[in-house]
């Protein structure tokens, strides 16, 4: 396909080439390789087991100015830590593309802003989120202020508390969520 | 045998379930399903083959199920949904006590009817196991169940069989796995998952797809990705490319995320305002002044365009120049300078009619965009208005995922913490309710306050000019400086001390802040009004004192003209005027350039003045804060004098003015949209630097409202406010007689007759003249009045039914919540009284196996009576509130496990 080299067999770029183009995946691992040179093999015809840790993912340009590169990493990664298997990562960069469709972005961005998995988002997270935001230069008080008032917002069954339901019924609505 | 045909069954189910969770949402088991059925079915595939080989009778019956599936088709269907009813059934009965609560005891006693079905049913089914004949005819059902890719796959293998449905039915599943393959990406599962899933759904496509003779698909597909990547780029990049079109935008996004939107509005007004002036300097430019100094008439070869004699020696001196005398009244800038000669050049531009039509467009196309974007901004606030998510939207979609430079990630949270600020601002403002009488009471006072201090000033104005008109009678020289710039002076004064005064008595009214901005702004432009209103009255009594000097140098000039041809004519009767240089010929004083030089002083004025008190107040004053704190007895910084504030309302309604001050001058001094482009320019870059450096943001960051209509409101009443002054001018007062394009006309306005005599044909005119009759413009008038209040009152009716279904929204948005809330809550009971119930159950059930009927009657009774709380059975505590149990699905965790 284009590379002599072969970092995957026939068989696995068949498979990748339908959801990527062929040359766009080989840089992908590009990218992958080049953050642990000494970690991650060129050879990929055998599906290596191997996994980045979250530092070093964190540290992409992508990410570096991301308040949330954390979470985005660990709610990609299989073991919730951080550590990132190569085809987790191609999962987490296929979904922050702008191709993408909607909904995959509202799954995920739910499991980033729920910080303590517990598949809600409930006040903590939303000061969290918060905090990360604004750099933790609003007070207390109106951190207060702004969760109460979004989970009343947005908050569909009064559990005092959001939902993926309650949170893709208010995120599908935004006008620019786009990411 | 029996063994099998058991396992087959199960299969078959599965089967079902696989093809009703497709049909339905996708769900994330789907692929582990497939992924175990595809195993087994392969298998089992493999077995029947062995069978089908073994049996002879084997195709026969192939050949009957086909009969059979195309005439029983209902009995098919009819036993699907059995089907489905008996694997409910199943379900609910592992989850016994807890699905009951859910459904109400109505459906309870059908379910048990239906359980009981099912036993039979089960029973039934080992029977038939045991019948060759009804074996048959159960194969033949899971067979059926079986999804059509088994069908297809037997078909394959056998292709002279391809009846049309068969191709039909292969049809459908190979685009059903294509739908899987584009939907794939759309899926929240792991990627290994995913190529698996890929992986088989494309082999499956692939294998036959070639039989049904499409092949190349693939390939086009993986064109058409790439392809639609390719244009969401371009167009990614067309977007980035139009932003970075857009002047100052990286600057004023800086100053937002920093000082808040209201301050942003005031550098987007004052490019917005750069805009239009750009427009106007390319039309008196392109039009006006090029063509006359490339194809008019050169300097020196007329007397409208030499200096005269008596000034000659002074015309290039610095003083002279910068008060716009000299050369530079001489020049191509001022009205005076153009020659009336019709048209100029190889070109025949027709110089005068070009004059008179650009100062028109000015007008009418400055009309036109301030009332264009008026239109839209209001369109705008109308329908983008949606608010009912404002918190959340602002949490979870503000960052903006493409920043990767840390300037700009700072300036993002900045701007993010500013606008929670606001919105924070907002809502306490919204939810704030105190004595209102109080508040009614001071702000009428502070009206009250504001209207005296207006009427006085108005008064004061007032007096001070008809005293300077009075100096003026007497003669300036015997009169001291006071006296004599009081006018200035006075106007000065008030200009700096009202606004000041309007600050205090705002405060007592407790608006909110943007509100406070538009009360504020509008008292000024009422002081502001003042000031116009007496230039324009200085300006109106200079014009008289010039054409009456005008009357007396006309008359000088024919006797001099006179005196000349007599002389010439007693010595030399040939070329009389040659000898005479241009500068030494007498002439008017031309009230139009000298009236385009006072406004071009004005905004020249102005600019310094601006620039000025940006410096001192702004600058010098942020050093002297921040230099002295040092060494100070108390801090600067915090204390008294502190950093300056950016003055939204000030700095708006001098942009203002200074536009009106264009409108009214550009026809009598083409130069000044050239110049006003100029000071913005620099304004531009000086009061951003200003701003970024020597300002602190506002105690109270407020949002500016969306559409700064209030703005281009008042720009609208300054626009007409000045062309009113102008066009009386226009037509009312005759042009100079020696110079201008104009000179020679009665009017300025019959250079427009002129045209239509000489440059159109007859009936042309014939047709603008009666066009232009009253009998016709009147109708026409009042037609357009009529259609003009027919609009208004439709728009009016159009506006109310919006209000009035947008109420209706939120109270219908706030009617569903309350139910939603109340549903959960009676949910919640619910689940406590069930895990209750639970419990109870099992303690009875371990005691002795209880009726079930009587503690469905007690559930009855305690579902219907919540209010107290006490029960008479069971262990409370086992089974209290649990906090995290709130949805009633989740209650079947505990149960399950028990069971």
């Amino acid at each position: 396909m284009g590379n002599k080299q072969t970092i995957f067999t026939d068989e696995q770029l068949d498979a990748y080439q339908v959801r990527l183009v062929c040359v766009f995946y080989s840089r992908l691992h590009g990218r992958y390789h080049e953050l642990a040179p000494h970690l991650v093999p060129m050879d990929y015809t055998n599906e290596p087991d191997c996994k980045l840790p979250l530092a070093l993912i964190v540290n992409m340009p992508e990410l570096k100015e991301n308040p949330f590169r954390n979470r985005i990493v660990e709610s990609f990664s299989e073991d919730g830590m951080g550590n990132l298997s190569f085809n987790e990562f191609v999962d987490m960069f296929s979904v922050l593309s702008e191709m993408a469709p909607r909904e995959l972005k509202a799954i995920y961005a739910f499991k980033i802003y729920d910080f303590n998995v517990d598949n809600y988002l409930c006040k903590e997270d939303l000061e969290k989120t918060l905090n990360k935001l604004t750099k933790e230069e609003l007070t207390p008080e109106e951190v207060q202020l702004v969760c109460e008032k979004a989970i009343e917002e947005a908050d569909l069954d009064g559990d005092n508390k959001l939902s993926f339901a309650d949170f893709e019924n208010m995120i599908t609505r935004a006008p620019d969520f786009l990411r | 045998e029996r063994h099998r045909g058991k396992r087959r069954d199960g299969d078959g189910e599965k089967k079902k379930r696989k093809k009703r969770r497709r049909k339905g949402a996708h769900r994330a088991e789907e692929g582990e399903d497939e992924v175990q059925t595809r195993h087994e079915r392969r298998e089992r595939e493999k077995r029947r083959r062995a069978k089908n080989d073994q049996e002879a009778k084997g195709r026969e019956r192939d050949e009957e199920e086909r009969v059979q599936t195309t005439s029983g088709k209902v009995a098919k269907t009819k036993k699907n949904i059995r089907n489905e009813n008996t694997r409910r059934r199943v379900e609910e009965e592992e989850v016994e006590v807890e699905e009951r609560l859910e459904k109400r005891k109505k459906k309870h006693g059908s379910a048990k009817k239906e359980e009981k079905k099912e036993d039979e049913g089960k029973q039934m089914v080992k029977e038939k196991e045991r019948e060759v004949k009804k074996k048959k005819h159960k194969k033949e059902t899971s067979e059926e169940e079986d999804d059509k890719e088994e069908d297809s796959k037997d078909e394959e293998m056998r292709p002279e069989c391809l009846t049309p449905e068969e191709l039909e039915k292969l049809k459908e599943a190979v685009d059903e796995r294509k739908k899987l393959i584009q939907s794939l990406r759309g899926k929240p599962w792991p990627m290994k998952k995913k190529l698996v899933t890929l992986r088989e759904s494309q082999e499956f496509v692939e294998k036959y797809e070639g039989a049904l003779g499409k092949g190349k698909g693939r390939k086009l597909y993986a064109y058409k990705v790439m392809m639609t990547k390719k244009w969401m780029k371009f167009q990614r990049d067309f977007e980035n490319f139009k932003t970075a079109c857009i002047p100052w935008e990286m600057k004023i996004k800086e100053i937002e995320s920093h000082f808040g939107s209201s301050v942003a509005s005031y550098f987007i007004f004052l490019r917005w305002m750069y805009g239009i002036n750009m427009i106007l300097f390319g039309l008196t430019f392109g039009l006006v002044m090029v063509p006359e100094a490339l194809m008019g008439r050169p300097y020196g070869s007329m007397p409208r365009k030499t200096v005269p004699r008596s000034e000659e020696t002074s015309a290039m001196d610095f003083a002279v120049l910068w008060d716009f005398g000299g050369y530079a009244q001489y020049s191509v800038l001022f009205y005076g300078f153009y020659n009336n000669q019709r048209a100029i050049g190889w070109l025949k531009f027709r110089m005068p009619l070009s004059y008179f039509l650009v100062g028109v467009g000015t007008v009418a196309y400055s009309y036109m965009v301030v009332i264009r974007t008026m239109a839209r901004n209001a369109n705008e606030s109308g329908v983008g208005d949606d608010n009912s998510f404002n918190f959340s939207w602002k949490m979870f979609t503000s960052w903006d995922y493409l920043i990767g430079n840390p300037e700009t990630a700072d300036n993002k949270f900045a701007s993010i913490t500013t606008s929670f600020k606001e919105a924070i601002l907002e809502e306490q403002e919204s939810h704030k309710d105190d004595n209102i009488h109080l508040t009614r009471f001071l702000r009428v006072l502070a009206n009250f306050l504001v209207l005296c201090c207006l009427a006085g000033s108005g008064y004061l104005i007032y007096f001070v000019v008809r005293r300077s008109q009075k100096f003026a009678l007497d003669g300036l020289e015997n009169h001291t400086w006071w006296e004599r710039n009081e006018v200035n002076m006075v106007m000065s004064l008030l200009g700096m001390f009202c606004p000041m005064l309007f600050d205090v008595i705002s405060t007592l009214e407790n608006y909110h802040p943007r509100v406070a901005l538009q009360w504020q702004l509008g008292r000024i432009f009422a002081l502001f009004l003042g000031n116009l209103y007496t230039f324009i009255i200085a300006l109106m009594d200079e014009i008289n004192l010039k054409r009456e000097e005008e009357k007396i140098v006309k008359f000088n000039i024919t006797t001099w003209e006179a005196s000349l041809y007599n002389g010439t004519i007693s010595e030399n009767s040939t070329a009389p005027s040659i000898t005479i240089n241009p500068a030494d010929v007498p002439r008017g004083p031309c009230w139009e350039t000298m009236v385009g030089q006072e406004f071009v002083r004005l905004i020249i004025s102005d600019t310094m003045t601006t620039y000025i008190t940006l410096l001192i107040g702004d600058f010098l004053r942020a050093v002297l804060v921040r230099f002295l704190n040092y060494c100070w007895c108390w801090d600067l910084e915090a204390g008294f004098p502190s950093y300056s504030e950016f003055d939204v309302s000030g700095n708006v309604l001098g942009l203002i003015f200074n536009q009106g001050m264009i409108w009214m001058g550009a026809f009598y001094a083409p130069c000044l949209p050239a110049l006003n482009v100029l000071r913005l320019h620099v304004s531009m870059y000086l009061q951003c630097w200003a701003v970024m450096c020597c300002n602190v943001p506002q105690e109270r960051v407020f949002k500016a409202s969306g559409s700064n209509n209030f703005y281009m409101a008042m720009l609208l009443v300054i626009l007409f406010l000045s062309t009113l002054p102008a066009i009386y001018t226009i037509v009312t007062i005759p042009p100079s007689f020696d110079c201008g394009p104009f000179s020679g006309k009665n009017r300025m306005f019959d250079v427009i007759h002129e045209t239509l005599e000489s440059d159109f044909p007859a009936w042309f005119s014939k047709v603008f003249s009666y066009a232009s009759n009253p009998g016709l413009v009147l109708p026409f008038i009042l037609l357009m009045v009529l259609a003009i209040y027919y609009l208004q009152s439709t728009s009016k009716s159009y506006r109310q039914a919006n209000v009035e279904l947008k109420k209706k929204l939120q109270t219908q948005n706030e009617e569903n919540k309350k139910k939603n809330k109340r549903a959960a809550l009676k949910a919640q009971m619910d689940l406590e009284e069930a895990r209750k119930a639970a419990s109870q159950a099992a303690e009875e059930q371990k005691n002795n196996n209880a009726s079930l009927q009587g503690q469905e009657d007690r559930q009855l009774l305690a579902s219907r009576a919540p209010g107290p709380r006490t029960y008479h059975h069971g262990n409370h505590g086992a089974s209290g509130y649990l906090p995290g149990f709130s949805e009633p699905r989740m209650c079947r965790v505990p149960s399950l496990q028990r069971h």
